[in-house]
C-alpha cells in the first residue's frame, strides 16, 4: 500500500493514535492509584508495579500463548505487590512514601531479575480493533488500530466513578480516605479497606504493564517503562482524584509522548530528543501548577500523607 | 420504641500510668436528660468512649436492661441503639449531607438507590425542626449547620440513647438552646435518653433531670437537679482548689491605635476567600475581644498577624508602620502572638522547654556565646527564670515541650511570648482545653498585659471569655466585622444574634 501524503494532518493524526496507543498505561495506573488515594494511600511504587506486571504478564503470555492470560497474572503480581505495601503501611510509624520507592526498587529490581531470560523470546500480542480499515491512508488505518485493553480502560473509568459515588463499598473507602475518625466511629475497617484499595490499584497498575509488554512497544526489555508509573501518580493529582478525568489527562500525556514520533513521521527529526521530554515537561509544569503555596489541593482525600 | 436502661457499674480505665477513670458507676433511666459535668481532664470523654466501644475498658462492667453487655466497637454500641455526637466533627468533608446521613446504616445495601433513599431522607427531614439541603457538600457547611447535621445523622440512625460531647462549643447561644430543647423535648417524650457532656453550667441547669460530677477521674457527686443547686455544683467540679484572682482593671482611656488592620482579605487554605475586608483597631490598653462562630475567618486574620499567611489585600499596621509579621518588625515593635493549638502552629514538640522559650531570642546577644554560637547555658538559665515566674510545671527546662500537660504548653507559650516588650498582644482562644485554674490563671496574665498599656486583641469562642476580658467587643461573621459595641454596653442577645448573623 503507498503512502498518502497528509501533510500537518498527518501529524494530527499521529498524535492522536499515538495518544490514545500511549495512554492505555497512564490510563490503568492511575485509576489504580485513584481508588488507592481514595482510601487515603500513597503508592509510589507504581513504576515497579508496572515493571513487574510487563515482565510477568509478557513471560505468561509467551509460555501459555495466551496474552489474555498474561494480562490476569500481570494483574495479580500487580495485586501482590500491592498487598505487600499496603500490610507493611499498616504498621505504626511506616511512611507510606517511603515504603514506596522502596516498592518501586524492588519491583524493578525483581523483574530485571526474573525477566532476564525473556528479552530474547517472542511473545503472542494483544488483539487490536481495525475501526480505520474504511480509509485508503496507512496512517489513518494505524491511527485507529484501537488496542482491547484501552478500551476496557475507558469503559472503566464511569464505572469506577459510579461505583464510588453509588454503591456501600465506594462509601465506605472514601469516608476511610476522607476522614479516618468518621470511619472508626462507624466501625468501618479501616486498615483491612486501606489494604484492599492498594491491592485493587496495584492490580490495574499491573494490567498496565502487561500492556507495554504485549501491545506497544510490545516486547519485554528493561527500558520499557521510563517512568509512566511515577507519572499517572501526578496524573491523579491533575485529574483531581476523579477517575473520568483521569481518561482525559491520560490522554493528554499519551499526546505529549506521541509528540516526537509524530514529527518524525513527516520528516522533522531535529530536536526529536527534545520532543521525547515533552511528557516529562508537561509533568513538571503540572506540579507547578497545582502546587502553589496559598492552598492545598482541592478535592485530595484529607488523610492522605501529601494532605496532612 | 422506649430507649434502654443503661447501667454503668465501676467503670475502670487506665492509660498507661495514668487512671482516667476510677470506678464510676451511674445509671441511665430511660428517658432522662443526664449531664455529665466535670473540668477538662476529669475524665468525662473517656467514661462514653468506654460505652461506645471506642476504648477497651481496665475494669467495670456495663447493663443494658439489666444484661451484661460487652460492647467491643462503635458498631456493637450502634446495635444496642447508643450513638454519640463527637467534640469533632466526624462527618465526611467531600460528601454530600445525604451521603453523610446514609452513611451508617448497618444495613445500606451493596448497590444504594439514591431515588428511594431521597425520598426517606426528606420524609425523615419533615419530621426535624430544622432542614438542611440534601445535595450540599459537608466541607460547605458552617460550623452549627455541621453540628445540625451530626445530630440528624444519629436520629436518623434511630439512636435511643444519644451521648453528645461539649456539643455546643461551635454553636451560638441561640443555636445551643434551640438544639438542647429539642433534645430536652425528645427525652420528655420518652423517645430518647440524652446523655450531655458538659463543663457549662448554664447549659445543665435548665435542661437536665440528673447530674453526675467526675473529678480527676472519679465520680464525686450526682443525682436529681433538684436536690443540688449552682454553688454546689462548682464546689463538686472543682474541690477545694483556690482560683487565682485577676487584678482588677485598671480604669483607662484606650491610647492611640497600636494595632490597625485595614480592609484585610485573606483566602484560607481550600483557596476560598476566609477573610473579607475585614477593619479593625486596637489601642494601647485596650483589650478588643473578636466574638464569632469557629470557622468565620479568625484562625486566618491571626495567622496574618502572625505571619504565617499573606493576605490577598489590605493592609496591617502596628504604631503606624506597615507590618508584615516579619522577625524583624515583631522584635522592633513588641508584637506577640498566642496562635490556637500552640503545639501544631507556634512551638516545636520536640524541642526542649528551654529551646521552645528561646525560640524569640536565641540568636540574640543575651543568648549567645562569641556572637555567633548559641548559648546552652543562657538559654538553660533564661527556661529556670521564666518557669518560676510563669508556674510552668516540667521537670527541667530539658523536658520535651509535648510531654507538658495542656496548660503548662500554654504557659511556657504565654511566657515566650510575654517575657519581653509587648506593646501589640494577639490571643486566639488562649484558654482552650484548660482546667479552671490554668485558665484564670492565663486570663489574669493577658488582663495584666492589658493593664500595662499594650493592645490586646483576643478572638475566642468563649463568650464569658470575652465579656470577661474585653472593654471593646466586636462579632466576627463570614469574614467580617459585623457588630461593635463596648464593655458596659453589652448585650448577649444582640451579639449571639450577630454571631449568627442577623445583626
Amino acid at each position: 500500500m503507498q503512502s498518502v501524503d497528509l501533510g500537518w494532518w498527518g501529524v494530527l493524526i499521529a498524535v492522536l493514535g499515538g495518544a490514545i496507543r500511549v495512554s492505555t498505561p497512564y490510563l490503568f495506573v492511575s485509576l489504580g492509584e485513584t481508588i488507592t488515594e481514595t482510601c487515603g494511600r500513597v503508592n509510589l511504587g507504581l513504576e515497579g508495579i508496572l515493571v513487574l506486571g510487563a515482565m510477568s504478564g509478557y513471560a505468561t503470555a509467551w509460555a501459555t500463548g495466551s496474552p489474555w492470560l498474561g494480562v490476569l497474572v500481570a494483574g495479580m503480581a500487580g495485586a501482590g505487590l500491592g498487598l505487600i505495601h499496603g500490610g507493611l503501611c499498616n504498621l505504626p510509624r511506616v511512611n507510606d512514601i517511603a515504603m514506596g520507592i522502596a516498592l518501586f526498587l524492588f519491583g524493578t529490581g525483581l523483574a530485571f531479575y526474573l525477566g532476564k531470560p525473556y528479552t530474547i523470546a517472542v511473545a503472542p500480542r494483544l488483539p487490536h480493533l481495525a475501526l480505520g480499515a474504511w480509509s485508503r491512508a496507512p496512517q489513518v488505518r494505524s491511527a485507529l488500530e484501537i488496542n482491547g485493553l484501552f478500551l476496557v480502560g475507558v469503559v472503566l473509568a464511569p464505572a469506577l466513578a459510579w461505583a464510588l459515588r453509588q454503591t456501600r463499598v465506594g462509601l465506605i473507602l472514601r469516608t476511610v480516605g476522607d476522614n479516618a475518625d468518621a470511619a472508626r466511629t462507624f466501625g468501618f475497617p479501616i486498615e483491612r479497606t486501606r489494604v484492599v484499595g492498594t491491592m485493587v490499584g496495584g492490580f490495574l497498575a499491573g494490567v498496565g504493564g502487561s500492556f507495554l509488554s504485549l501491545y506497544y512497544p510490545g516486547t519485554w526489555n528493561e527500558g520499557l517503562s521510563s517512568g509512566q508509573g511515577l507519572m499517572a501518580v501526578t496524573l491523579v493529582i491533575f485529574a483531581r482524584w476523579k477517575p473520568v478525568a483521569c481518561c482525559y489527562t491520560a490522554l493528554l500525556f499519551g499526546a505529549a509522548t506521541a509528540l516526537g514520533p509524530a514529527l518524525q513521521s513527516i520528516g522533522i527529526t531535529t530536536n526529536y530528543y527534545l520532543y521525547g521530554a515533552a511528557p516529562y515537561g508537561l509533568t513538571l509544569a503540572l506540579l507547578i501548577w497545582s502546587s502553589r503555596p496559598q492552598h492545598t489541593l482541592a478535592g485530595a482525600p484529607q488523610e492522605l500523607t501529601i494532605s496532612k | 420504641m422506649t430507649p434502654p436502661t443503661v447501667q454503668i457499674d465501676g467503670m475502670t480505665k487506665r492509660f498507661g500510668t495514668l487512671t482516667a477513670l476510677h470506678e464510676v458507676s451511674l445509671t441511665l433511666t430511660p428517658g432522662t436528660f443526664h449531664a455529665i459535668l466535670g473540668e477538662n481532664g476529669a475524665g468525662k470523654s473517656t467514661l462514653v468512649k468506654c460505652l461506645m466501644g471506642y476504648h477497651r475498658p481496665d475494669g467495670g462492667r456495663i447493663l443494658v436492661n439489666g444484661q451484661v453487655q460487652a460492647i467491643g466497637n462503635p458498631r456493637a454500641a450502634h446495635a444496642l441503639g447508643f450513638g454519640m455526637v463527637y467534640q469533632h466533627f466526624t462527618l465526611v468533608p467531600s460528601m454530600t449531607v445525604a451521603e453523610n446521613l446514609v452513611l451508617g446504616q448497618a444495613d445500606a445495601p451493596p448497590v444504594l438507590r439514591w431515588e428511594v433513599l431521597r425520598t426517606r431522607l426528606e420524609a425523615f427531614l419533615k419530621t426535624m425542626p430544622f432542614r438542611l439541603d440534601l445535595a450540599r457538600t459537608a466541607a460547605s457547611l458552617a460550623a452549627g449547620e455541621k453540628q445540625k447535621l451530626e445530630l440528624l445523622k444519629q436520629l436518623f440512625l434511630g439512636s435511643r440513647v444519644l451521648i453528645l460531647d461539649e456539643p455546643t462549643s461551635v454553636l451560638t447561644p441561640e443555636e445551643a438552646d434551640q438544639i438542647l430543647r429539642l433534645l430536652r423535648q425528645m427525652s420528655t417524650e420518652r423517645r430518647l435518653t440524652v446523655v450531655l457532656i458538659t463543663h457549662k453550667l448554664r447549659e445543665v441547669l435548665p435542661f437536665a433531670d440528673e447530674v453526675t460530677v467526675l473529678r480527676a477521674g472519679e465520680r464525686v457527686g450526682g443525682g436529681p437537679l433538684t436536690a443540688l443547686n449552682q454553688e454546689e455544683l462548682v464546689r463538686l467540679m472543682i474541690g477545694s482548689m483556690t482560683l487565682p484572682r485577676a487584678d482588677a482593671r485598671v480604669p483607662r482611656p484606650a491610647g492611640a491605635p497600636a494595632l490597625e488592620i485595614c480592609d484585610l482579605a485573606v483566602r484560607n487554605d481550600r483557596d476560598a476567600e476566609a477573610v473579607r475586608g475585614a477593619s479593625l483597631q486596637v489601642g494601647a490598653g485596650e483589650v478588643v475581644g473578636v466574638a464569632g462562630v469557629s470557622g468565620n475567618g479568625q484562625r486566618e486574620l491571626v495567622e496574618v498577624l502572625a505571619g504565617q499567611r499573606v493576605p490577598d489585600r489590605g493592609a496591617v499596621r502596628i504604631r503606624g508602620e506597615r507590618y508584615h509579621g516579619r522577625r524583624p518588625e515583631k522584635l522592633r515593635h513588641g508584637v506577640s502572638v498566642l496562635t490556637e493549638e500552640p503545639l501544631q502552629g507556634a512551638a516545636v514538640r520536640a524541642m526542649s522547654v528551654a529551646e521552645n522559650l528561646g525560640l524569640r531570642n536565641f540568636d540574640l546577644p543575651e543568648c549567645t556565646a562569641a556572637r555567633w554560637f548559641v548559648s546552652r547555658r543562657a538559654l538553660w538559665t533564661q527556661a529556670q527564670e521564666l518557669m518560676r515566674r510563669y508556674r510552668i510545671r516540667a521537670q527541667s527546662p530539658g523536658t520535651r515541650l509535648d510531654t507538658l500537660s495542656g496548660g503548662n504548653v500554654q504557659r511556657t507559650m504565654l511566657a515566650r511570648e510575654l517575657s519581653g516588650p509587648v506593646h501589640v498582644l494577639v490571643a486566639q482562644n488562649p484558654c482552650a482545653g484548660l482546667d479552671l485554674a490554668a485558665t484564670a490563671d492565663i486570663r489574669a496574665q493577658l488582663l495584666a498585659t492589658r493593664n500595662q498599656g499594650a493592645a490586646v486583641l483576643l478572638l475566642s469562642e468563649d463568650l464569658d471569655e470575652i465579656l470577661e476580658l474585653s472593654d471593646r467587643i466586636v462579632v466576627m461573621f463570614v469574614g467580617r466585622i459585623v457588630y461593635e459595641t463596648t464593655r458596659d454596653r453589652a448585650e448577649l442577645q444582640a451579639i449571639g444574634r450577630a454571631m449568627a448573623g442577623h445583626p
